[in-house]
């Protein structure tokens, strides 16, 4: 009822651990795995071992989550000696990568593409060097970092995660597709900051960082809305979702996979069971026998 | 005094430390008014504003007033040590799993490791204690603990028996077959000792393990100890769980997520 495929790789459901919870281990991947997550998103990782903010780095709350972890990660060559192999889990494993200059992200996909994932995921929100943005926010720089994996990637499909800070997200997506994505992962955190009036201070130490939970998925769904309309490549729709009915509006949206990551911080490590077991009871209740019957249903 | 409930929360509650204890050589307790809830094993997060955020086991604790303990090695706890009555700190949690209270136990700890045992010492009935510590200066909690059963070793042998306290465990397990229980907190060379000298006397173990953490309830996934997350699944593991645990005693992971063996781990105070 759940099975979905996104870009020929077979998922039993279409749950994917978003990038940054968790992933830091195969073992932990492994273990999402087994206990319902279609696939799994790895923690990103770049050319170099990185240690991250000091904390706090992370904010939890009702309906509104804020990180700022600063990108630590133990570096693509330290993960070639842990990992080996990542084809050989409980489900799809999707390796995410990222650079500080273009030449950099070549470099970590390809290494990254050795250890065999079933996709890999380019995180853009690192500022270019040089030209002082992000890479997500520039059509242009969008379209050489995607050229840049992809020439380093083979078959692999790779997906490109965009950020909600931009002023018009679907020529960034039209941007990655052009220059050979085969996915587009919306959306990363909008940025946002809290501040203990007690301590009179924000509470992240790195001040700034990118709201996640139930407050972004308006937002989420928009973009995912927008791109939509915008790209015929699959999208992996990320961003607050937290129970089955949030999961079924990015696939009405328009979304082919969902992404799942502050939702443990909600509801636990088994969210991924969850989820799927309320879409069941929805398409049951609803008379639905795939996701296909609803995919981008919102826009008829 | 009227008595307030802490409800848990997983944002950090600005709290006035009300008192600050000299327990040994660098190490101090830290106190605040409340009752946080908390049971034996658990931990809490607590935040320097400004500076960083680190877990801590609740070291003290009843119906008026918590604590912990912590022993200056690093940047943090070093500055914890500049900490006096009427700062303020930010606390939250309690997070993690508790000890099983069991009968016929004993305590195995290693140095500042009795912090996160002392309120299951508490809560125990006449446990036997072993407790090792580098030097004489290194013991904490004797005067509170001075009316329990209470076995102290020394590396240098400037207090108590000299040696380590696992030696003394190996002895009391194979004498003493009413024992039914052994909980441990301390270095994790010292506690995998710990679980093998159970393991050889068939007798249950349940210790108190340490990793790296940013969050305290389970998604960050930095102090991961093979699939298993400290800061959800433990601190607290039985003999059945560590068994299973290859990384335990032998490797940890850094801020970073790289692997390294459990010596290098301990010589990073980031």
């Amino acid at each position: 009822m759940l099975q979905t495929k996104l870009c020929k790789i077979k998922l039993k459901n279409p749950t994917v651990l978003a990038s940054g919870i968790l992933g830091v281990t195969k073992e932990t991947a492994n273990r999402i795995g087994k206990i319902g997550a279609g696939a799994v998103t790895l923690k990103s990782l770049c050319h170099e071992e990185r240690f991250g903010n000091s904390n706090p780095t992370m904010f939890g709350h009702k309906d509104v989550f804020l990180n700022a972890v600063g990108l630590p990660g133990q570096g693509i060559d330290s993960a070639l000696k842990d990992f080996k192999r990542l084809d050989n889990l409980s489900v799809p494993v999707i390796g995410s990568i990222y650079g500080y200059k273009i030449e950099q992200f070549g470099e970590v996909a390809k290494k990254m593409a050795s250890l065999k994932p079933s996709m890999i995921e380019v995180d853009v929100s690192c500022p270019h060097m040089d030209y002082g943005k992000p890479y997500y926010a520039d059509t242009e720089l969008i379209a050489k970092v995607t050229k840049t994996v992809k020439d380093n990637t083979g078959k692999i499909p790779v997906s490109i995660k965009l950020s909600p800070n931009v002023h018009d997200i679907k020529e960034i997506a039209h941007a990655a597709e052009r220059a050979g994505a085969d996915a587009i992962t919306a959306i990363n955190t909008a940025t946002g900051m809290v501040i203990d009036i007690d301590a009179k201070k924000p509470i992240l130490h790195n001040k700034i960082g990118g709201v996640s939970g139930p407050a972004l998925k308006p937002i989420a769904v928009r973009c995912v809305y927008e791109i939509y309309e915008t790209v015929k490549i699959p999208i992996i729709g990320t961003g607050g979702v937290t129970y089955g009915k949030d999961a079924l509006e990015m696939i009405m949206a328009g979304a082919t996979a969902v992404g799942v990551g502050t939702g443990v911080f909600y509801r636990g490590i088994d969210i991924f069971k969850k989820v799927c077991n309320e879409m069941e009871k929805w398409m049951k209740n609803n008379k639905i026998r795939n996701l296909d019957q609803i995919r981008g249903i919102a826009h008829k | 005094m009227q008595q307030t409930e802490l409800c848990k929360t997983e944002i950090p509650r600005i709290m006035e430390v009300s008192k600050v204890v000299d327990e040994g050589k660098n190490q101090k307790s830290f106190f605040f008014k409340g009752n946080i809830m908390s049971k034996p094993g658990q931990f809490i997060m607590v935040w320097i504003p400004g500076l960083d955020e680190k877990p801590m086991a609740v070291s003290y604790h009843n119906k008026n007033e918590f604590a912990f303990t912590s022993q200056a090695i690093g940047k943090f706890t070093n500055a914890l040590e500049n900490i006096k009555k009427g700062n303020k700190l930010g606390i939250r949690g309690p997070y993690g799993s508790s000890f099983p209270l069991k009968n016929n136990a004993c305590v195995v700890a290693g140095g500042v490791g009795l912090s996160s045992v002392s309120t299951l010492i508490d809560a125990l009935h006449n446990p036997l204690i072993i407790y090792g510590a580098r030097t004489k200066d290194h013991l904490i909690y004797l005067k509170r603990f001075k009316n329990k059963n209470l076995k102290i070793t020394t590396d240098d042998g400037s207090f108590g028996r000299k040696g380590y306290n696992t030696a003394i465990l190996d002895e009391v397990l194979s004498k003493n077959k009413k024992i039914k229980v052994v909980y441990t907190c301390g270095p994790e060379i010292m506690m995998k000792k710990v679980l093998d000298i159970c393991n050889k006397h068939k007798v249950e173990c349940q210790a108190s393990v340490e990793r790296f953490m940013a969050c305290g309830f389970g998604i960050c996934g930095k102090c991961m100890v093979n699939d298993r997350i400290v800061c959800i699944d433990g601190p607290i593991f039985n003999s059945k769980q560590l068994s299973k645990m290859s990384e335990f005693g032998n490797f940890a992971r850094l801020k970073s997520g790289r692997k390294v063996t459990i010596q290098e781990y301990h010589g990073n105070h980031t």
